[in-house]
């Protein structure tokens, strides 16, 4: 039995082997290499694009990156925390449907709802006419940061909101009802049984918003005029029209590494949280 | 005796079927790959009844996936219309095959000016097809001022709405133009000094953009911005919506002239046909039909002269048809080498600082 269900992992690995690990030992040896991409005799090891990473102008691009993607990131826990409380407490009758209002909108090209979003923003867009409709002074959002974080946090909410709802619903009711027969009040409650204990949610959703929030660059070169380059836009740049693999290699592995880091913090803090919530 | 003639004329009809069917499937089957949206397909049954030559007419949308689908192999495309830049990277790689231009009688209908250009010096690979330049497309209800100087770019006046297209060699290009200088230049201080023309631009404008600078324009989202001539001749010809209000200026200081043109790949198999291919699209009649239905500028003299008979109006457009004299200072883009490096490090700076 055992060994029939080895065999069912074959596909995935084979499948892991081609697409994911082979591409990345090859990012790998590009990013430290030079010569010319197409002819492996000619790549030669090469530091020189690591040391371009460290300039203080990339250095610079890759901080606004992780900035925007933490302000996002926490901007979509508190819209989304909510969200998924109220989904997981409503009548189980209409969970269904109010879940359908969270997925339809992925079902749409993320492209297109950028572009949507263009529409709006924009200085002669929808929400600028409907201002000058009623009286309104317009207002200058696109291109700006406010408008690539708005574009973000839509984009990327419902990845905060699914795993929340899907660690709260399968919450114990009778422990919330417990604690409150203990004399605990509803804030309470909240802060000290059904917090803690949808913790694994939370960080499944931190990690799947700030990963593509990290290394985007439709939003930011769309919504932001492109005048603030992200980490996303810069390897896009050396992969597109530099035609700098290497460098580009290099700037996506420090990028993997950095994500890398941010998980292991995030998996250590929902450890230390299993850990105390233990004894009870 | 009967029986003799009868097998015979049954031997001559199946040998003459058999001949008949391997002179079906001999019938010369032509690849061509272009642009969308960049031929009167009509044409192409025209040059089907009038050679015999089936054509298998595909489309692409960028330079990059042209090259790319050659470079990966497996295709024998006989016809490609490539952009300059892109001829010149693929006359450097030895992708392109010389063309013999004694079976083009109609190469002498060409505008001399267009012939022997920068991606193609000794003009042995490429025929233009179409031309045009870069430009600042303007709304004319937000721009008071002539259209004529790259320097309305840096205008106070309009801080804020103007649209900068996001691509190094149109960017810089723009800048050393400005400065006086070529657009091809590879002197550090004229690129330096471009750089800071750039970063001090940075304030003014409303952002870098691509493709979405046509639509921005047209929705009045900006007043200003850069684009291809292509792109105000695709709303010229509109037929749905007014866009009077829109404008196309070709600045006096020059600018980059663009041009599309066909060439015979390495991996074609039909170089005759293709050559009879391209003689047939710069026939005057099949050229003035076809420019007239694309709605670009031909570098067929002939056909231009007819378009001038029948519509002078769109020698009036500066897209259309740019003053000879900025044609003069023009200059299309050649390969940079490794100073390409150098461009793109500095357009970077420009955009991060």
């Amino acid at each position: 039995m055992r060994r029939r269900m080895k065999l069912l992992a074959y596909p995935y690995s084979a499948w892991m082997m081609i697409f994911i690990i082979f591409p990345l030992l090859l990012v790998l040896l590009y990013s430290l290499t030079s010569g010319d991409i197409h002819d492996f005799s000619s790549l030669q090891f090469s530091l020189q694009s690591y040391k371009r990473v460290a300039e203080p102008i990339f250095l610079k691009v890759i901080g606004n990156s992780f900035a925007l993607a933490i302000i996002s990131t926490i901007f979509c826990f508190i819209i989304g925390y909510p969200v998924a409380m109220i989904i997981a407490r409503a009548n189980p009758r209409h969970r269904g449907k109010l879940l359908m209002f969270i997925i339809v909108p992925m079902w749409m090209n993320f492209l297109l709802r950028t572009y949507a979003w263009m529409a709006i923003l924009s200085p002669n867009g929808v929400l600028n006419r409907f201002l000058n409709v009623i009286g309104l002074q317009p207002l200058e959002i696109m291109p700006g940061e406010i408008a690539v974080l708005l574009g973000m946090v839509y984009n990327f909410l419902p990845f905060m909101i699914l795993p929340i709802y899907t660690v709260l619903v399968k919450i114990d009711r009778n422990l919330l009802e417990a604690a409150g027969d203990l004399g605990a009040n509803k804030v309470m409650t909240f802060f000290r049984v059904e917090f803690p204990l949808s913790i694994p949610g939370v960080v499944s959703g931190i990690t799947m918003v700030f990963m593509p929030a990290v290394s985007t660059f439709v939003i930011s070169g769309l919504l932001g005029g492109g005048k603030t380059p992200l980490i996303g836009d810069l390897i896009e740049q050396q992969f597109m029209s530099d035609r700098n693999w290497h460098f580009g290699s290099s700037l996506s592995i420090i990028l993997m590494i950095m994500i890398l880091i941010s998980m292991a913090v995030m998996s250590r803090m929902d450890r230390n949280d299993e850990k105390e919530r233990k004894p009870v | 005796m009967k029986k003799i003639v009868a097998m015979v004329i049954l031997a001559s009809v199946i040998l003459t079927t058999a001949f008949a069917m391997t002179g079906c499937s001999d019938r010369v089957v032509l690849n061509v790959f272009n642009w969308g949206e960049y031929i009167d397909e009509s044409l192409i049954d025209r040059f089907e009844d009038e050679t015999g030559i089936k054509v298998n007419y595909k489309t692409y949308d960028t330079n990059e996936t042209l090259l790319a689908k050659l470079e990966a192999g497996g295709v024998s495309y006989d016809v490609v219309f490539p952009s300059d830049y892109a001829i010149s990277e693929m006359i450097k790689r030895d992708m392109l095959l010389p063309i013999d231009f004694g079976n083009i009688p109609n190469f002498i209908y060409i505008d001399g000016r267009f012939k022997n250009r920068e991606y193609d010096p000794e003009n042995k690979y490429s025929v233009p097809y179409f031309w045009g330049t870069i430009g600042i497309l303007y709304n004319k209800n937000m721009v008071d001022d002539p259209v004529d100087s790259w320097s309305i770019l840096w205008d106070e006046k309009y801080k804020g709405k103007i649209l900068m297209k996001k691509d190094v060699r149109d960017a810089m290009g723009i800048a050393l133009k400005l400065l006086g200088y070529s657009m091809n230049s590879t002197n550090d201080s004229e690129l330096q000094e471009a750089k800071e023309l750039l970063v001090s631009q940075k304030d003014l404008i409303n952002g870098y953009y691509g493709d979405e600078i046509k639509d921005m324009i047209a929705n009045g989202d900006a007043a200003l911005g850069v684009t291809y001539s292509g792109d105000f001749m695709d709303l010229y010809w509109d037929e749905s919506t007014d866009f009077s209000y829109i404008g196309y200026g070709v600045p006096r200081e020059g600018t980059n002239l663009w041009f599309d043109a066909m060439v015979i790949p390495k991996v074609s198999k039909h170089k005759a046909e293709a050559e009879m291919f391209i003689n047939f699209m710069l026939d005057p009649e099949i050229a003035f039909q076809n420019s007239n239905e694309v709605g670009y500028t031909s570098p067929n003299t002939e056909a231009l002269r007819r378009i001038r008979e029948e519509s002078p109006e769109v020698f009036e457009l500066p897209a259309y048809w740019p003053d000879d004299s900025i044609v003069e200072l023009s200059e299309v883009y050649v390969d940079l080498g490794e100073y390409k490096t150098i461009y793109n490090q500095i357009w970077m700076e420009v955009r991060i600082e």
